[in-house]
């Protein structure tokens, strides 16, 4: 096949892929819609939201409707991210190198490294609550990256480097957990106040068919420990060694070192909030949120808007 | 007296109010999220150290705001007094945390488990069971089950035995070593910076460059960096090969840059060949020489009026843009009977778009190089000594060479001569590159990389090992034995219930084994 053939397929499957997983955000959301008036189910709850299908006697329609509509979700997630497999392979063919040079393909790569963490952490953790958050972000992230297409193409000389792939590899897969970090934090936020606010007898709706907010908490703070240390050494060993390679100074506070070093320095404060007394919970997980909200600030924001050594936005 | 003896009593009391407050794990957060928001402004408001052109333009472009932003210090944002003060305090506080939790840990790890408490149904995770095993049996398949971990066993008497066991120590020793990593990097940037110094010069083609201060074009240094300590090294730059994408979307866009030539180490040293490109820097002892920037330089020969040639010589032009239309200036100080000054700009790729004098340039590659000039005479303000750039032209006591009402103007294509106003010639003799080089050395820069990776480790191990008491309480009750299990976590999980059903599995597991062998 020719690089133009590669090209092209790869577009076609990018495109597909967004479709696709912009169906499992509806599914899953419908999920969600379902089950509003259903309470919850003790066993249920405990159990997980298990989409297996064996149905007691008891459960009604609405929840058959719920646990289908989560099974769809979740297998259209499974097949965008095939599609979406194919489409950054293909793009890396086309490319003759790794397919994360740009932004356009930094937001594809990391996209299917994001769906990857879920896919796993749902077999793993069974957190397909997080599934409407994972599946809209990524339709989002997928859309947006088309704004900013650029047919694929060699590099220029700064990027010639193996660190591209460690550093860059070690960002997504540090931003995927993050993403899923903060999903679950928002949950957390719900859940949490949702406990303290509602009436047992007003519990009605998926929310209360999802794990506990100390449940989803936990999970919050093990994808966040994990999403750490990675993040620690993309952003402050990869990348400084890089840069003394590339540019002759380890650090040099680009705007994109110095929001890679927020981002740091926000999720750090996260892991000790969590053992500060007055900080754990609500705090905590606000600031887990501020943590990604830096990270996408630094990935669109500095990208777009501010100039810097890092421009590889076009 | 007295009240001399209570002001004292309540200073130390403050002092150390002020000392607990400081090292608070709450005061260090605070101060961690001041540093996160004391960073912004640096990565939004162009800063000196980074880039000193594009503060200057924020000058121009920001008459109202900039001075007050400098005043707060804006454009040095990292070496601003309110950033190291947030910083310091970070690291005394830092400091402060970790000298005292070291010895606790020294002591912890000296310490034996502690004893088992009377009541297992409190804690948060307990179960029980019974076996036919013996007391001893029970607690030989407590410590199989137990692994590596340290154990305690008291003895009840002759119906009674208990097991104390603790482990995962390592996660308070790698939460030190990170913090204690944090302490080393820190100091590290800090030596490299204040011993260290950086350069840029610019070589063209065919030139050289020793390493003494005044070859320089930009230099920046540590405050305790001795510049008569520059190694002596000197390098010879033969050939500069630049590619460019020449078709497609990307056209234009820079594919390759190299620079080719000689170095020797020291002055009489064999020369050796370097090859250095982007991202493969040359290394001289302790300095590492990089290629950061490229461009041209034409060269330019200038005859005067009396027909002597006064000036023959490449001069560099900085580049402004991706194509490389690019500024420079021409000083001819030998000329007769006036000094003459050339400013204007290349392009090395000249495209004309209707009108005669509006030219720009199409593509990065000299495929079709154009100079455009103006000319002065006059004094060029050399001679009284005040050093100048080599890129701007002082006007002040020189007169502008007009043609009607604007400026005379000169346009030279490679090789084509023309006449100056007043006679003499210059001509586009041919074209050069030059290579920017960054001359660098950062002294112990290993320091923050080796502090930075004990770091990591140290900050894997804190968050994935889990520190574990476990008690094992067995009875004897008339053929049985009854054994209680409970476990607690240092650190709040809520797994425990499933964590515990496996160990008491692994505990079963080595009971029945001993029980087979009986």
């Amino acid at each position: 096949m020719t690089l133009a053939q590669f090209e092209q397929i790869s577009n076609y499957a990018v495109a597909s892929a967004t479709g696709i997983l912009a169906l499992a955000f509806v599914a899953y959301v419908a999920q969600w819609g379902f089950a509003r008036n259903v309470a919850p189910d003790r066993e249920l709850v405990d159990a997980g939201t298990s989409t297996d299908g064996h149905s007691a006697p008891d459960r009604a329609g609405p929840v058959d409707r719920s646990d289908l509509a989560g099974g769809i979700g979740f297998s259209l997630t499974g097949l965008a991210w095939i599609i979406l497999l194919l489409g950054v392979v293909a793009r890396g063919l086309s490319a003759e190198r790794v397919p994360w040079g740009n932004m356009y393909e930094f937001g594809c790569a990391s996209t299917l490294v994001a769906l990857t963490a879920y896919i796993v952490l749902v077999r793993v953790w069974e957190i397909d609550w997080v599934g409407p958050i994972i599946t809209g972000s990524g339709t989002v992230v997928l859309g947006l990256s088309a704004l900013v297409f650029v047919p694929p193409g060699p590099l220029v000389p700064a990027l010639h480097s193996y660190w591209l792939v460690i550093h860059v590899l070690g960002a997504m897969i540090a931003g995927a957990a993050f993403l899923v970090g903060a999903a679950a934090s928002v949950l957390y936020l719900v859940k949490a106040r949702a406990e303290r606010n509602t009436a047992p007898d007003d519990r009605t709706g998926f929310l209360w068919r999802i794990p506990s907010s100390a449940k989803i908490d936990q999970v919050a703070y093990r994808v966040h420990a994990f999403a750490f240390p990675i993040w620690t050494f993309a952003a402050l060993i990869a990348g400084p060694i890089w840069a003394q390679y590339a540019w002759g100074r380890y650090w040099g506070w680009d705007p994109k070192e110095v929001w890679a070093f927020i981002t740091w320095v926000v999720y750090a404060g996260y892991l000790h909030a969590r053992a500060t007394a007055g900080w754990r919970g609500k705090s905590a997980a606000i600031l887990a949120l501020v943590g990604f909200a830096t990270f996408v600030f630094n990935f669109v924001g500095i990208n777009l808007f501010v100039a810097g050594m890092h421009s590889y936005a076009k | 007296m007295s009240v001399n003896a209570v002001s004292e009593l309540g200073r130390r009391e403050l002092t150390r109010w002020f000392w607990r407050q400081l090292t608070s794990m709450r005061t260090a957060l605070f101060l961690l999220l001041l540093l996160a928001i004391a960073a912004v402004p640096g990565s939004l408001v162009p800063q000196r150290g980074v880039d000193a052109r594009a503060v200057e333009a924020y000058f121009l472009d920001h008459p109202d705001s900039a001075p007050t932003l400098d005043r707060l210090g804006f454009f040095s944002v990292y070496t601003s007094p309110w950033f190291s003060a947030i910083y310091l305090l970070l690291m005394v506080s830092l400091i402060g945390c970790i000298v005292p939790r070291s010895f606790v840990y020294l002591r912890a790890l000296r310490a034996r488990p502690p004893k088992a408490p009377r009541n297992f149904s409190r804690l948060p995770a307990s179960a029980s069971f019974e076996t036919a095993a013996s007391l001893d049996e029970v607690l030989a398949a407590g410590r199989q089950a137990l692994g590596r971990a340290r154990i305690d066993v008291a003895d009840g008497g002759p119906d009674m035995a208990e097991l104390s066991a603790e482990k995962g120590f390592l996660r308070e020793a790698g939460n030190l070593v990170f913090h204690i990593s944090v302490v080393v990097v820190l100091v590290g940037v800090a030596v490299g910076t204040l011993f260290g110094y950086r350069g840029a010069a610019i070589v063209t083609e065919g030139d050289g460059f020793s390493n003494v201060l005044t070859q320089y074009d930009e230099f920046g240094s540590g405050s305790l960096f001795d510049p008569e300590s520059l190694p002596p090294f000197s390098l010879d730059l033969d050939q500069f090969t630049a590619k460019f994408q020449t078709a497609g979307p990307q056209r234009g866009a820079p594919r390759l840059f190299e620079a080719k030539g000689s170095f020797a180490p020291s002055p009489g040293a064999t020369e050796r060949m370097f090859d250095i490109t982007v991202n493969h820097p040359l290394q001289i002892g302790s300095t590492s020489v990089y290629l950061v920037g490229q461009g041209y330089a034409p060269i330019i020969k200038v005859t005067d009026a009396k027909g002597n040639v006064v000036f023959n010589d490449a001069v560099p032009f900085l580049p402004t843009d991706s194509t490389y239309t690019s500024n420079g200036v021409v000083k001819v100080t030998g000329a007769e009977p006036e000094q003459l000054g050339f400013q204007g700009f290349f392009l090395p790729t000249a495209v004309t778009s209707g009108g005669a004098d509006a030219s720009f340039s199409a593509f990065p590659a000299p495929l079709n190089p154009f100079l455009g000039l103006f000319v002065w005479h006059g004094d060029l303000g050399l001679d009284d000594g005040t050093p100048q750039s080599v890129y701007i032209l002082d006007k002040s006591k020189m007169e502008q060479y007009m043609n009607g009402d604007k400026g005379f103007r000169i346009s030279l294509s490679k090789g084509q001569v023309t006449d100056l106003p007043d006679g003499g010639t210059i001509q586009f003799v041919d074209l050069k590159q030059f290579a920017r080089f960054q001359i660098s050395s950062s002294p112990l820069v290993k320091v923050p990389l080796i502090g930075i990776v004990a770091g990591l480790l140290g900050l894997v191990m804190s968050l994935s090992i889990k520190p574990r008491r476990t008690w094992i309480r067995a009875r004897r009750d008339g053929s049985r034995t009854v054994v209680d299990v409970a476990v607690l976590d240092r650190v709040p999980r809520d797994d425990l219930p499933a964590d515990l059903d496996v160990f008491l599995e692994r505990f079963r597991g080595a009971l029945d084994e001993t029980e087979e062998k009986v």
